[in-house]
């Protein structure tokens, strides 16, 4: 009935997105203008602070890691259609099972401190994000709500768990008791002189090994298979004998699980102790990353780059133009988000009849679709 | 324009109808309407008398609604003339339609649940900014109509708490309370019990009796011989012929309707059945709604025979088919497949039923039996996904699935043969191909085929239709339900006929006419006896 | 506890719930007529600082609250283009709307007024004052009745007495209305709105616009009634608190102004009591007070206490068939 067919594939996941980045910078380069700077000049001082120099950059990983991890558990719920917008409540209680666990054995290695921390925080996280699922697939309550009550309830039971059972009786600061050097993952400037004093640390491999990790699990597992027919037509997935019941709870468990990592990066390899807050708001920029990077991995991997840096060149930003404050690159972010999230609506149609337009082998291709189906 | 001029152009005109003009209420001319390259009306002459009740039937896609919709202002036609009163309008939308005196009942009611009956009339048709006005008004105005028309609605009652027929008389009273004066009813009885639906023909006799015109779209042949003054039969987007109802029978009726159509030869040799594969006993299944659809049924397929249910759309078979493939739980009843009974508790009974021997080419392949997201090689093993075949373990073996695309794609001849094309790119024909070409691929011992050929071009009816045939020669068990009666009296070796939930007579192909069957299907003839006698 | 400390609880309880309520109301609005709004949050986060700042600048608290309201209704505006024009998803642009709150008033009040994100303290012109209802000396002599109302019900912000006549207002509103009918109609069954001749999108463009403009008032509650200035995140997830008190409150006026009460008491208690030492229970922690809006909230929506159904037709975009 309509005339519209789909984009090609590369303009999809690449032409699109960039179009509604730059328009998302574009805003932000007027916000910039109108406060009185330059906002090219801002763009040079931000690439600079987050590539320009080793310290720098080991900064804008040591972001990027966290991004990573709360992109792709956005991701993976979205995959099975799930909205889950709690990944800051779940990295956040996630810190219980890393630090814990990590206290109990910072005496013996990292090698064994870290791969068991790993398991707690994945646990912890994965529980707190299954709660919703579960009460999602057996009670019909919407996950969107469940997992933003859950935000505020980590940050409650996270302030108390802190000051009232992890705090040494010895210590003022609302924080754990700090990890010896074998509950610490080891900094990357411990191999590479180059990253100066950044705090990048191992998890950054475990963020890597992540990104592969859901790229098998969403695309060569059969249960990958299963959640993506989830997220694309429900009653497909009943029709395929799948208990959706029980796809809907294994996704909320692995994308907790996927946040509950950024606690690793944080706890045993940036603070070395749980802190109050130390999740800082990743688990939104991370819903930011996933749209942005399409939910795929490799996207993914570049959207939270981008926002390491962004991060990174932020905090630069404010020493150099003290006009301009870091919190830009929030403002950044959300607009990121209102353009590749929400307006998609925008360029969608014009990029559509722009392609059918400039394209013949692609208009012959709608016609014949078209005729096709009307033969049919 | 200030919105409160244009509040309530449907005041209710019931007090002062004006002078017919007329002896025709609706005079359609010539109306086209196309759908992309689909001619949904084509050329439809139709005049409706006032102060009759005129029926319109004709088979599902015959192009019934989408006239309708033009007239009620939901669509409107590439060309043609409307008269209403005699005077030619453009209805712009159905606004202008309710203003010129013509409201619908629409088969969906469009009713908002947790209002009052009250509200709902007065919805959008409110005197002025306070409601309190408005509602007493309605209120006398109600109780004026329900006198008038025998029409008794509590008017303080929430809709989601009354009955189906209550509910449709609620839609009933917002066309009279905005002075309708000729009402559209789309198929309203689909919903209804059959006491339902007399109580319902007594309120549109009253009508007809106080002067209004009436259109009642209907597939049913009881209803239209029931209360018809006269009936315009569709077919295939056209308009065949109207009659006057007292001069004619459902049997010319049902052949107008199902037409002299060219019917597809299908080559096949005599049915040689063996044991009995699938056993479906005492079944009762209730669709999303708690409506109870399917009323105790029971059949049994054997191997070697295709056993067809025949029937309206809207009949139970749907329900059917879906308790049968365990994706949906039976309120009573059991389903055996292959001397083992299927347990279809729990959201994952299809897994269950297929692992037992059956498969499922499901009624609406769109909306079920294909991710059109997906490309084509995952939508090739839906359902079989956990198969060894496609890799052990956890892990998914994607060449394995695509070689077995690419098989299947060979087999059926699906086109374009391209396993990594998005599925919505192919065309319904082939994508029907790409379902049955998984489903009848594993070599199940039995196989429920849902609407094989709704949607599929000629030549790939042909194809379907052979390789069904040739799956019972290879000793298969297959329950085949289809709206398309042709479809079933070639295929079936044995035809049950469905009707309000159940199976209301068998019929052998090789000797039943098509008028027969299809008055069975209308819940006349053989069972009407049956049927009239229940309460 | 003694009288006098219950009474400045309860004192505390009108002043805290105010926010919550004008909150809550702005999301009924908006979700009864079928646009979910977890936006709240950046709504009035945009319209504390506008409202500050704008008081600040020019000494006005009516121009402060004049200006929170605009810029809530802009940030609804464009939250609403998204999701209702261009049929974007309604949650991804209420998140985009909370953290373009967030970032650009950091970041505006840093740069126009260098205070690390604070607007300046305003003066008396520039905030409102408590007032003084009539009767307090008349009948101060009553017991018990007296004290109330000379501590709990008199000697609030005038957006206090807003806020809580817009309760009877609302309702009348969303109940008694011509107006209200359709946008209810409009959450629960689009179709019907569509097909009785209603704009649907109208309507819902309508709805968020009540919405922008009390959740504007809220924000400015905030920044020049209740605080004097603008500070970082100064609404603290108030309006999270507030979308959940409306789902406690099944979508009603009346209903959510007493879970509201409930709410800001709760938010009192705990500001007060650093732990509580309740009879049978025992030390409750203040962070389970805390969180006890939320986890009610979780509890209701899951049904183990009755049972939270929103509009029917809440977070749909609506697509005109044709």
């Amino acid at each position: 009935m309509s005339a519209r067919t789909p984009l090609p594939r590369w303009a999809d996941i690449v032409l699109l997105p960039l179009l509604n980045l730059a328009l998302a910078f574009l805003v932000s380069g007027l916000v910039v203008l109108m406060v009185g700077e330059n906002p090219l000049h801002a763009v040079q001082v931000i690439i600079y602070g987050a590539f320009g120099y080793g310290d720098g950059f080991g900064y804008t990983l040591y972001y990027a890691t966290n991004f990573i991890f709360t992109g792709l558990a956005f991701a993976v719920a979205a995959h099975a259609g799930l909205f889950n917008i709690g990944g800051d409540g779940q990295a956040y209680v996630a810190g219980l099972g890393a630090i814990v666990i990590a206290l109990a054995l910072d005496q013996t290695h990292w090698l064994l401190a870290m791969p068991a921390a790993m398991i707690g925080a994945a646990l912890v996280g994965g529980f707190w994000a299954f709660i919703p699922g579960y009460l999602q697939a057996k009670r019909g309550s919407h996950v969107v709500i469940t997992t933003i009550m859950f935000n505020f309830i980590a940050a409650a039971l996270m302030v108390y768990m802190i000051n009232r059972v992890l705090k040494p009786a010895t210590t003022m600061a609302p924080e754990s008791a700090t990890l010896a050097v074998g509950g610490r993952v080891p900094q990357l400037r411990q191999f590479f002189s180059f990253f100066g004093y950044s705090p990048v640390n191992l998890s950054i491999v475990v963020a890597l090994l992540a990104l592969v990790f859901v790229y098998v699990l969403v695309w060569h597992t059969k249960l990958g298979y299963a959640l993506r027919t989830l997220g694309q037509n429900p009653s497909a997935s009943r029709y395929a004998g799948m208990s959706n019941s029980r796809l809907i709870m294994i996704a909320m468990t692995i994308s907790g699980a996927l946040a509950g990592m950024v606690a690793i990066n944080e706890v045993m390899g940036v603070q070395n102790r749980l802190v109050l807050d130390f999740v800082a708001g990743s688990g939104f920029v991370g819903i930011a990353v996933a749209l942005m990077g399409r939910n795929h991995p490799v996207g993914i991997l570049f959207a939270a780059l981008l926002f390491g840096a962004l991060y990174q060149g932020g905090q630069e930003l404010q020493f150099v133009i003290p006009g301009v404050t870091r919190e830009m690159i929030v403002v950044i972010q959300a607009l990121v988000i209102l353009f590749t999230g929400a307006m998609e609506g925008l360029f969608r149609p014009a990029l559509e009849r722009t392609f059918m337009l400039f394209s013949p082998e692609q208009k012959a291709r709608a016609v014949s679709v078209s005729t096709a189906e009307s033969e049919s | 324009m200030s919105e409160s001029d244009n509040m309530n152009p449907q005041r209710p005109k019931t007090a002062a109808a004006p002078a017919p003009a007329s002896r025709w209420a609706i005079e359609l001319e010539k109306i086209n309407k196309r759908f992309g390259a689909v001619h949904a009306n084509k050329d439809i002459d139709l005049k409706v008398e006032r102060g009759t009740i005129h029926g319109i039937v004709g088979e599902n896609g015959a192009g019934k609604s989408t006239l309708m919709s033009i007239l009620y202002g939901f669509y409107t036609a590439d060309s043609g003339t409307i008269k209403v009163d005699g005077t030619e309008r453009h209805i712009t939308d159905s606004r202008h339609a309710l203003a010129l005196g013509i409201g619908m009942v629409h088969q969906h009611f469009m009713l908002v649940e947790n209002f009052t009956v009250l509200e709902n009339v007065v919805l959008g048709a409110e005197d002025s900014a306070l409601i309190a006005p408005s509602l007493k008004r309605a209120r006398a105005e109600l109780e004026r109509i329900e006198d008038e028309y025998n029409l008794v609605v509590d008017p303080d009652a929430v809709i989601e708490d009354i009955s189906v027929g209550q509910q449709q008389r609620v839609e009933i009273l917002k066309a009279l309370y905005r002075g309708a004066q000729t009402l559209i009813l789309d198929e309203p009885t689909g919903v209804l019990t059959p006491k339902e639906a007399d109580d319902l023909f007594r309120v549109l006799e009253t009508l007809r009796d106080q002067g209004k015109t009436v259109i009642l779209i209907t597939h049913k042949l009881r209803e239209i011989m029931a209360i018809t003054d006269s009936v315009s039969v569709m077919r295939q987007g056209e308009m065949v012929k109207t009659l006057t109802t007292s001069e004619t029978n459902p049997e010319e009726i049902a052949e107008l309707m199902v037409g002299r159509r060219v019917l597809l030869r299908v080559d096949k040799g005599p049915a040689n059945p063996g044991k009995t594969l699938l056993e479906v006993k005492n079944l009762v299944v209730a669709d999303d709604l708690g409506v109870v659809r399917v009323k105790d049924v029971s059949l049994s397929v054997r191997a070697g025979e295709i056993v067809g249910i025949a029937g309206v759309s809207g009949n139970g078979q749907s329900e059917l088919l879906e308790s049968v493939t365990g994706m949906r739980d039976q309120r009573s009843g059991t389903v055996v497949v292959n001397g083992r009974e299927l347990s279809l508790k729990g959201d994952d009974g299809a897994a269950r039923a297929r692992a037992a021997g059956l498969a499922h080419v499901p009624e609406d392949r769109q909306h079920m039996g294909l991710v059109t997201t997906f490309e084509e090689w995952e939508n090739a093993i839906l359902g079989y996904q956990d198969a060894p075949e496609y890799g052990g373990g956890p892990f998914l073996d994607i060449e394995a699935a695509r070689r077995k695309a690419a098989e299947q794609i060979k087999r059926f001849d699906v086109r374009p043969a391209n396993n990594r094309l998005k599925t919505a790119n192919f065309s319904g024909g082939n994508q029907q191909k790409i379902v049955l070409a998984r489903e009848m691929g594993r070599d199940p011992d039995v196989l429920i085929v849902g609407q094989p050929t709704r949607g599929v071009d000629i030549g790939a009816i042909e194809f379907i239709h052979n390789q069904i045939i040739a799956m019972r020669d290879a000793g298969k068990a297959i329950l085949l339900v289809s709206v398309e009666l042709d479809e079933i009296r070639s295929l079936a070796d044995r035809i049950l006929v469905m009707f309000d939930g159940q199976i209301v007579g068998e019929a052998d192909p090789a000797t039943a006419s098509e008028g027969e069957i299809g008055l069975m299907m209308a819940g006349i003839s053989q069972s009407a006896a049956a049927l009239e006698a229940r309460p | 506890m003694d009288f006098q400390v219950i009474l400045s609880i309860l004192d505390a309880t009108l002043r805290l719930s105010t926010p919550l309520l004008l909150a809550c109301l702005a999301g009924l609005y908006s979700e009864r007529a079928g646009v979910f709004d977890i936006g709240l949050e950046g709504k009035m986060l945009a319209a504390a600082f506008a409202a500050a700042a704008v008081a600040a600048v020019y000494g006005s608290m009516w121009l402060g609250l004049l200006a929170g309201m605009a810029v809530s209704l802009g940030t609804t505006l464009l939250q609403g283009v998204a999701a209702i024009t261009l049929r974007g998803n309604q949650l991804i642009a209420a998140v985009a709307i909370n953290m373009l709150a967030a970032g650009l008033t950091t970041f505006l009040g840093q740069t126009w007024f260098g205070q690390g994100g604070r607007t300046p303290a305003l003066g008396p012109n520039g905030r409102f004052a408590p007032i003084e209802l009539p009767f307090v000396a008349e009948l101060s002599g009553i017991p018990i009745l007296g004290p109330l109302y000379a501590e709990v019900i008199s000697g609030h912000y005038l957006l206090v007495y807003i806020a809580f006549i817009m309760v009877p207002v609302t309702w009348f509103v969303l109940f008694r209305t011509r107006f209200g009918l359709r946008l209810r109609a409009v959450g629960e069954n689009p179709k019907a709105v569509d097909t009785a001749g209603i704009s649907v999108n109208r309507m819902r463009y309508q709805a968020i616009i009540i919405t922008g403009l009390l959740a504007g008032i809220a924000g400015a509650y905030f920044s020049i009634a209740q605080g004097s200035g603008f500070g970082n995140n100064m609404t603290a997830g108030k309006g999270y608190i507030a979308l959940a008190a409306l789902i406690f409150a099944k979508w009603k006026p009346v209903p959510a102004m007493f879970t509201c009460l409930l709410f800001g008491f709760l938010d009192a208690l705990q500001i007060r009591l650093q732990s509580a030492r309740l009879p049978l229970i025992g030390e409750v922690p203040v962070q389970a007070i805390q969180a006890l809006p939320y986890i009610l909230t979780v509890i209701l929506l899951a049904g183990f206490i009755g049972k939270a159904v929103g509009p029917k037709a809440g977070g749909v975009p609506y697509v005109k068939e044709r």
